[in-house]
């Protein structure tokens, strides 16, 4: 047993609830059995780090709407599985619309470029990780020249996030990817606040190593953060990345779901990219989704309840036909409890 | 609205199999169509395995091999999974219109090619040759007759609890190659596909025994999913090793990066085996010794606990449920 394991196994303090601001840490921890290494006092709750899961019905709509009207949707491969109010794109795919999977913003660029008679539209959701990307998307557009590309933004930041979840657990693990970009002085800032977590890494000793320095400082009883994954988070995170973001885009008010709006958490593109926007180009009206109401991802995603307290869950949502959002992204919390068999 | 073909219906999870119950089984039943890779038929005095399958790859040519070498080690693996040795193929071609001619030759080439390694003919075909956009490249479908050993009963119902889950190399390579090859990721790895006709491998374990339960080629789907189908038609569990199931450093890379899990990756040239206990080391070791599967290993062993999942030991020691396959095969988003 290492030392990190023995921390773990051996505690018998008060009760620690740890948010996982990740899907990847959520996936990870599924993956290697995790949370059977940890005794009763330490919680593991998943949160609402998966870009596809805090995207509301109303932004699938609005995809549909582009795609019903002919226009080419490029999206990362998730998206077309997530349900909006009727259906989802990969249902609209199935019947004649042009909906393409693409790896990378650029991708669609590039389809743009060789498609001059097409107008192509990118779903540009996801948090610090992948939006970048997709400004170097608008800015490569822009420079070509392209008049048949542009952007349907639900782009998200994560520091505003922190606030409104503070009380739902005594720490986060902070998100890697997340974290490379942005640095870690904002977690600083939160601990200010007396919101405390670490940022961690993907492997299983390094999740496991956060557990226990969270587990130790904890018992100190003062907020805290420590950086466990300091070898690819640095400090300042990745400058030319915050750059082109702020070339870009502006911060906008956000919905999320599961936790509504949440003032200054999106981000849109701004006045020198506006002809990019999609909403502006195809003067979309505004589209108000409808989700189930007996699906509890909102819940879920707020750390709430488990996966298994929705009466949806395993019966009429499950993995083949999900339901709510966390049940069809890869890093969905529903998906990952499915998947592996707990609370069945 | 009524339900419609969607991709996740061809990818090999449980919407495969949907469809084959809810359509093909329903139209096509008769005793001799079972869940295994070939029917075995009777003729006076004689055994004969039969089958076919369609094969659609995109790009046509990849590292390792070409939807040629594909179409012959797909056919010629299926009757070797019933214990048959493969003797006479047919195959027929649906073209593109502008699919360039010594691109063909190439794919005829090293269909002949493979087929020669196992002794096989091609002794029928069709060609129809179709508009532009109207299929993707080339699309070849192959039909198989093997003679099956008398003594040999491997089915897809047999696996019991004790026995000992083989593989008969690195898993993954061929979907990773591929993956790869469609240059849609900017990832570079220097991977081939394992594809390679497997009648050989599979001669080298009957002669160490008749009694091998179940033989299984893992395509579409990969050994994951060829785990849970036999978990599930022979009714029971299965508890996998992870540290003991082979995977190329690069193939565990390139799935890291994408969030994608090895086992579900297909492989094709690739067995999965159950085999009693008392057998496994041998025929372990005389897979060895044979071109294609030198890097066999015993990854985990049927259980009665659990019928119908596969539980896997971390390399942290928990033990955690191998997740069922199911849908298309999508990358995660960050």
């Amino acid at each position: 047993m290492t030392d990190a394991e023995k921390t773990i196994r051996e505690y018998t303090g008060a009760k620690i609830r740890i948010m996982e601001v990740c899907g990847t840490h959520t996936h990870e921890i599924f993956r290697h059995g995790i949370r059977k290494l940890l005794p009763e006092n330490i919680e593991l709750i998943t949160g609402p780090g998966c870009p596809v899961c805090v995207t509301p019905v109303d932004f699938i709509d609005e995809a549909l709407w582009l795609a019903e009207r002919g226009i080419t949707v490029t999206t990362f491969g998730d998206l077309v599985r997530v349900p909006g109010s009727e259906k989802n794109l990969a249902a609209a795919r199935s019947t004649g619309a042009k909906v393409k999977i693409v790896y990378s913003p650029l991708d669609a660029v590039a389809y743009a470029a060789e498609n001059p008679c097409e107008q192509v539209v990118f779903l540009s959701v996801g948090f610090e990780t992948t939006v970048p990307a997709a400004c170097l998307a608008v800015e490569h557009a822009k420079k070509a020249g392209l008049k048949n590309f542009s952007l349907l933004t639900a782009n998200k930041t994560m520091p505003e996030a922190y606030g409104v979840l503070a009380g739902s657990a005594e720490a986060f693990l902070y998100p890697g990817h997340v974290s490379v970009i942005t640095g870690t002085s904002l977690y600083e800032t939160l601990k200010q606040r007396g919101i405390s977590g670490v940022v961690a890494g993907f492997a299983a000793e390094e999740i496991i190593r956060a557990i226990s320095v969270i587990v130790e400082n904890f018992k100190k009883g003062e907020p805290f953060f420590e950086n466990c994954y300091p070898n690819v988070v640095k400090a300042e995170g990745n400058p030319a990345a915050v750059r082109v973001i702020e070339r870009t885009m502006t911060a906008c008010d956000s919905e999320w779901r599961g936790l509504g709006i949440i003032p200054k958490s999106g981000l849109k593109l701004n006045e020198t990219y506006e002809a990019f926007d999609a909403r502006l180009k195809f003067e979309m009206p505004e589209i108000k989704g409808r989700a189930n109401p007996a699906c509890r991802c909102g819940e879920v995603l707020r750390g709430d309840c488990r996966p298994y307290d929705c009466p949806l869950f395993g019966k009429l949502c499950n993995t083949e036909n999900p339901v709510g959002a966390c049940m069809v992204s890869s890093e969905g919390a529903c998906s990952a409890y499915f998947k592996y068999g707990i609370g069945k | 609205m009524s339900e419609l073909i969607t991709l996740a219906h061809g990818a090999g999870g449980r919407k495969t199999s949907e469809l084959i119950e809810k359509v093909f089984k329903k139209h096509f039943s008769n005793p001799n169509l079972t869940a295994d890779d070939a029917a075995v038929l009777e003729f006076p005095g004689k055994k004969l395995a039969f089958t076919t399958d369609g094969f659609i790859v995109s790009p046509a040519e990849f590292p390792g091999g070409n939807i040629g070498k594909l179409s012959i080690c797909g056919t010629v693996n299926d009757l070797s999974c019933m214990g048959a040795k493969p003797l006479y193929l047919s195959c027929a071609f649906v073209i593109e219109e502008g699919f360039p001619m010594e691109t063909l030759e190439r794919i005829a080439e090293a269909m002949e090619k493979t087929a020669a390694e196992c002794g096989v003919q091609i002794c029928a075909g069709d060609t129809k040759v179709a508009g532009r956009g109207q299929v993707d490249g080339v699309f070849i479908t192959t039909t198989g007759i093997g003679l099956v050993d008398e003594e040999a009963r491997p089915a897809g119902t047999k696996a019991k609890p004790g026995d000992k889950i083989i593989v008969t190399g690195d898993i993954g390579r061929h979907g990773c190659t591929i993956l790869l090859a469609r240059d849609e990721y900017g990832i570079e790895a220097d991977v081939t596909s394992d594809c390679a006709p497997l009648w050989a491998n599979v001669k080298a374990m009957l002669d160490v025994t008749k009694d091998i339960h179940v033989i299984r080629d893992a395509t579409r789907g990969g050994a994951g999913t060829v785990l849970y189908e036999i978990a599930e038609q022979s009714g029971v569990g299965i508890r996998l090793d992870a540290a003991r199931i082979p995977v190329r450093d690069d193939v565990k890379g390139v799935c890291g990066m994408l969030g994608l899990e090895p086992l579900y990756l297909a492989c094709e040239g690739r067995l999965v085996v159950f085999a009693p206990a008392e057998h496994a080391e041998e025929i372990v070791s005389a897979l060895r010794k044979v071109k294609n599967s030198e890097a066999a290993q015993i990854i985990g062993e049927v259980t009665d606990e659990l019928p119908g999942r596969v539980v896997m030991k971390t390399e942290i020691g928990t033990e955690t449920l191998l997740p069922a396959p199911g849908g298309e095969l999508l990358p995660r988003i960050c």
